[in-house]
């Protein structure tokens, strides 16, 4: 490709100038050489950040063999639906399914209904002691007094091995707090909840009848952040719950991914000897590991390109000083 | 709430109904439209009890219970029942031979992943060139998506990639040949890989901004800059530049903000005996230490040394960044 349009290309700028010499006479050679390495760079990065996730997709449906060989680079081999067909055979990934669907869909909930009513509270610049009210909130931003002390109170009300341990502790965040209010100070302003009084509406029925059913981008976006951040969760699963039926999917697949990889563990190849057994044991690894990683990433990775203006609106929301 | 009467809580009460403006600028007299105001706003107090109460269980309760690093912690007597011990913990961490080494790790991690902060910045600045809008658009679309990977995942690939025998990049090293590198297993690779990776997940998603910034500089601007003869290259130094500088002061600032804490649960699931030496820092440690050993008094000790530093680091940075650039958090 590059052979063919190269000599015309140097040609082209020429011709360009030529004939559009009255409009853009500095630069514009200069404007296609950068654009052409800008594109260049550009192409790159995708190739960089795209190829591990194609890399992944392809190696879930090749066979194992093929794959662990080096044998699958840029195309699926010998396709075979075996690592998946093995994963809906493994119970605790189905139970570490349901867990992680039930934890992040509760968790929602409980954020959402904490963090609005909240946000709508301190938008209204008519509510005494606002100041006093968002610093109390800020400050748990600055300092917190880290995993020991909360890790302590958990256990001290009673929430190991259940799923409050997960959904609880971060329930509720400084951050989505400020997102909210930056919402509501836009959504409904100052003067239409000063009608709503005149017309005899309490702060209580404002908000249920007014800013609730305004609410929807902002419940989408902050339950999008939420429920991302609980379904990709591990750490809080890991220091709370013992009881396996309870994993949420992070853990089991912590196990599969990485504990199994622990080289303590004797990891199972310079034995050249006692072939059958130990070959079917890391051909089943490896033939179960990448389609773990899909099933695993699918749901965030298909809905998001649909919900993207919601997270960027999110982050930018977020961005703005609170 | 019984320390309401600072002057900074006067004004809010000013603009409310103008029935309550007082007769005498008497200090009783705002008392009583405090007391007013706070009538009027019950309900609102009422919206925000939940959400406030949930932060003084979760993040206050355990920010008293950091006392615990300055006691002996016994379980029976819970944390305030507890004998002081008074520096005891700090003493015992400072003088330990691994403290070195913990503050070397974090700190090393953590300036590595800094000095990299200009990346997403340089591909903001470059997207926005893009002339293409579908093109420009499909790459946000996939440089986003490693951000919705999980943790978990994104180590599980580093294992799997890297794997000695059947990992993909062992088999590239191999064409040229190059021996099997025990990747995952060696100190002298951890710090890359932990930051690469980092890049790997978050480059996409840190532009962002950074394009929300671009996308209102105005266009007269460049008119501009392109009559006084600037080429591309200028513009982009002069012009979006200068309007993108104070987003990345403040995004900056934040990141110190986290400086100290590294992200340490990626850390715990990249660690292990082999490469230690560099993969331990400050967090996993208190984690060892704290939760799988059981001590607790000398863990909260090593995890408030800490956020103590982070606290200071970002109250230097921020203090830094209003002096010399007039962008500050506040």
């Amino acid at each position: 490709m590059t052979t063919t349009t190269e000599p015309r290309d140097r040609l082209a700028p020429d011709r360009l100038d030529g004939s559009r010499v009255i409009h853009k006479a500095v630069g514009s050679r200069d404007d296609t050489w950068f654009d052409r390495l800008n594109v260049v760079f550009v192409v790159l990065i995708v190739l960089v950040i795209g190829y591990p996730l194609w890399f992944v997709v392809i190696a879930s449906i090749s066979d194992p063999l093929a794959v662990q060989s080096g044998k699958v680079w840029l195309w699926p081999v010998e396709i075979t639906t075996a690592g998946y067909e093995r994963v809906f055979g493994h119970s605790a990934i189905w139970i570490g399914y349901r867990n992680s669907i039930v934890y992040t869909v509760v968790g929602v909930a409980v954020h959402l209904a904490l963090v609005l009513p909240c946000a709508y509270a301190l938008s209204r610049r008519h509510m005494v002691g606002r100041t006093l009210v968002t610093w109390y909130i800020l400050f748990t931003m600055l300092f917190s007094g880290g995993i020991i002390p909360t890790y302590l109170l958990v256990r001290n009300l009673g929430m190991l091995d259940t799923m409050w341990a997960v959904i609880l502790p971060g329930a509720v965040g400084a951050w989505s707090i400020l997102v909210g209010r930056a919402f509501f100070t836009q959504t409904v302003p100052e003067e239409l909840g000063e009608a709503a009084k005149v017309d005899g509406a309490s702060d209580l029925q404002t908000f249920v009848r007014i800013a609730l059913p305004l609410s929807l981008p902002i419940i989408v976006t902050l339950g999008l952040f939420h429920g991302v951040g609980l379904w990709n969760e591990y750490f809080k699963a890991l220091i709370y719950l013992s009881d396996r039926d309870k994993f949420p999917l992070q853990l089991v697949l912590r196990e599969l991914l990485i504990v199994s990889q622990d080289p303590s563990a004797g990891g199972g190849a310079g034995q050249g000897g006692d072939a059958g057994s130990i070959v079917e044991q890391v051909r089943l690894a490896g033939l179960i590991k990448y389609a773990v990683m899909i099933l695993a990433s699918l749901p965030l990775l298909i809905i998001y390109p649909f919900l993207q203006r919601f997270f960027t609106q999110g982050v930018l929301i977020g961005s703005v000083k609170g | 709430m019984s320390a309401l009467s600072p002057a900074s809580e006067a004004p809010p009460t000013a603009p409310g109904p103008s029935g309550t403006a007082a007769v005498r600028p008497a200090p009783p007299s705002r008392r009583r439209r405090l007391r007013r105001g706070f009538a009027a706003s019950w309900q609102l107090y009422l919206l925000a009890a939940p959400a406030l109460i949930f932060f003084l269980v979760f993040n206050y309760v355990p920010m008293y219970g950091v006392q615990i690093a300055f006691k002996e912690f016994i379980a029976t007597r819970g944390i305030t029942g507890s004998p002081w011990t008074g520096l005891e913990n700090f003493e015992r961490f400072f003088s330990s031979f691994y403290f070195w080494r913990l503050l070397r790790n974090t700190l090393i991690l953590s300036v590595y992943q800094l000095i990299l902060f200009p990346l997403p910045i340089i591909l903001a600045l470059s997207l926005n060139e893009l002339r293409s809008r579908i093109f420009k658009k499909f790459t946000q679309t996939l440089t986003y998506a490693p951000h919705f990977v999980s943790t978990v995942v994104v180590v599980g690939m580093l294992f799997a990639f890297l794997d000695p025998n059947t990992g993909l990049i062992n088999h590239v090293l191999g064409l040229v040949g190059i021996d099997p590198i025990q990747f995952m297993q060696s100190p002298a690779w951890f710090r890359h890989l932990y930051v690469w990776s980092g890049v790997w997940q978050s480059l996409g998603w840190g532009t962002i901004i950074y394009l929300a910034a671009l996308a209102g500089v105005n266009p007269e601007l460049h008119q501009a800059a392109e009559v006084d003869g600037a080429n591309r290259l200028q513009r982009i130094r002069h012009v979006n530049l200068p309007a993108i500088m104070p987003t990345v002061v403040i995004l900056l600032i934040l990141d110190f903000g986290s400086f100290m804490s590294v992200g340490f649960e990626k850390v715990l699931l990249m660690t292990n005996d082999l490469n230690a030496e560099t993969a331990d820092v400050i967090q996993t440690f208190v984690y060892e230490t704290g939760l799988l050993q059981g001590q607790y008094s000398y863990a909260a000790a090593v995890g408030l040394f800490d956020s103590v530093i982070n606290i200071l680091l970002l109250i230097t940075v921020n203090h830094l960044a209003r002096r010399f650039s007039e962008n500050s958090l506040w």
